[in-house]
């Protein structure tokens, strides 16, 4: 217990810190993530059949290939291409990227795959008379979006992207390969430095239990809440 | 971008989704086994086994498939009363520490789609069964199970495709598999996206098989 302890001697306040930058990531990428799907749903749900293709493509690759990969590529290729943005302009440094930025863009952009799959499907599983019904009310485009289909969208996706945000919290734990100071890569310090393996990754995982079970506990409440008219 | 890495990695990269597929149909096929035992488990009026089951199905599905490959890699070597059984000699390889957590992993998620799969069978049928009077046994394993599987073979199939993409954690514990051999010729020569194209166009490749085996198997199988 005394590994835990607050201060120098104990780990506790590092694993503390480390915690808060899991959530901190998850977050972040997880917003990333909507950012993406704002733009992908809408060219999943187009009718145009190149629109098409590209959401398609993004969702497939994304969900197809390993998460590390994607990480790697992040990772190693990254700094190369804000390099290269940077060239145009006259700028020759080197330029470092910080890890917190591209770990949470990597995984937000996985997240951002599986979140546009789960607004395309809720959107098309809303009955087709509540798109003619607010047409016939005469709402414009965003009186209809914002008033009518969105609400019922998030009622019907919210169980779907409390998986998705369970998948995301679980794999910001792969960005402790680039080296960002999150509860996974505390504890690989720790446990380095201790020679105490076992007990800090078995911490690490009690702290990712604790994380899913409270953040179940509140995305419940959401449900409840756009549930209310049911 | 440079054509020539690219040809001349793919053969590297082949050879290590050889590998890769190694890794996921053993942990596949042990996981398979862990799942149906606690599937069973899990429909036990018995709230203790019941509980235990859940709980078992809890832990792995809400911790981080990484931090179960290093608590067996690294954790478990730290148990000196380990190292001096006939378990050590497994334990000490990281492929086989890599197979027991992708398959404890895979096991927890098959669990709880094979529960569900269980849970949707009609009573009706097994009524049927009890009147043309068929034991319980044979119910179980020629009514229940067929159906079942049935039931759970999309659901299945995305855990395969999802077990295929955990396979690359591998590469954390010095195993050289698809993504372990592309992180080494990425930090190799400093070419992450012709590196990315080849392997991630692997792994696509396998998930577009999968898919298309699971989508003919759903197809022989189904009711109609």
């Amino acid at each position: 217990m005394e590994l835990l302890t607050f201060g120098d001697t104990g780990w506790g306040d590092e694993l503390f810190r480390a915690t808060l930058m899991t959530i901190a990531v998850s977050i972040t990428a997880m917003i990333v993530g909507f950012l993406f799907a704002l733009i992908f749903t809408p060219l999943k749900l187009s009718k145009n059949r190149f629109l098409n293709f590209i959401a398609n493509s993004y969702t497939t690759i994304i969900r197809g290939v390993p998460e590390l990969l994607v990480i790697y590529l992040f990772f190693f290729g990254g700094t190369g291409a804000v390099m290269f943005v940077a060239s145009i302009f006259g700028y020759n440094e080197y330029i470092k990227i910080n890890a917190f930025i591209t770990g949470a863009f990597a995984i937000g952009i996985i997240s951002g795959a599986y979140s546009t799959e789960v607004f395309r499907g809720a959107i098309q599983s809303i009955d087709k008379g509540q798109f003619e019904a607010a047409n016939v009310l005469g709402l414009n485009k965003f009186g209809k979006f914002f008033k009518i289909i969105l609400p019922q969208t998030l009622r019907l996706a919210i169980p779907n992207l409390s998986n998705v945000w369970q998948i995301t919290l679980k794999d910001t734990s792969l960005i402790s390969v680039t080296g960002l100071v999150e509860i996974m890569r505390q504890s690989y310090i720790a446990a380095g430095s201790t020679r105490d393996p076992l007990f800090f990754y078995s911490f690490a995982a009690v702290l990712y239990l604790l994380l899913t079970f409270v953040s179940m506990k509140l995305i419940n409440r959401l449900e409840v809440k756009y549930n209310r008219g049911y | 971008m440079d054509l020539e890495l690219m040809i001349n990695s793919l053969p590297k990269l082949l050879n290590a989704a050889l590998i890769t597929l190694k890794l996921l149909s053993v942990s596949l096929i042990i996981g398979l086994f862990i799942g149906l035992f606690f599937a069973i488990l899990r429909l036990n009026k018995n709230i203790f086994i019941n509980r235990f089951a859940y709980g078992y199905s809890y832990v792995f599905r809400g911790t981080p498939l990484l931090v179960q490959i290093f608590i067996i890699y690294f954790g478990l070597g730290q148990i000196e009363y380990l190292r001096s059984t006939v378990l050590w000699v497994i334990l000490k390889e990281p492929y086989w520490c890599a197979i027991i957590a992708f398959a404890l992993n895979t096991g927890a998620y098959t669990s709880e789609i094979m529960r569900s799969a269980f849970q949707t069978i009609k009573p009706g049928i097994i009524e049927a069964g009890k009147s043309l009077g068929i034991s319980n046994k044979v119910i179980f394993y020629k009514i229940q199970i067929p159906i079942a599987i049935r039931q759970s073979l999309p659901a299945y199939g995305n855990e395969i495709i999802l077990m295929m993409k955990g396979t690359s954690l591998a590469s954390t514990v010095t195993i050289m598999d698809l993504t372990g051999v592309a992180k080494y010729i990425i930090s190799t020569t400093f070419k992450p996206i012709e590196v990315f194209i080849v392997a991630g166009g692997i792994y696509l490749f396998m998930t577009f098989i999968i898919h298309n085996m699971i989508k003919f198997l759903e197809k022989k199988y189904s009711f109609n």
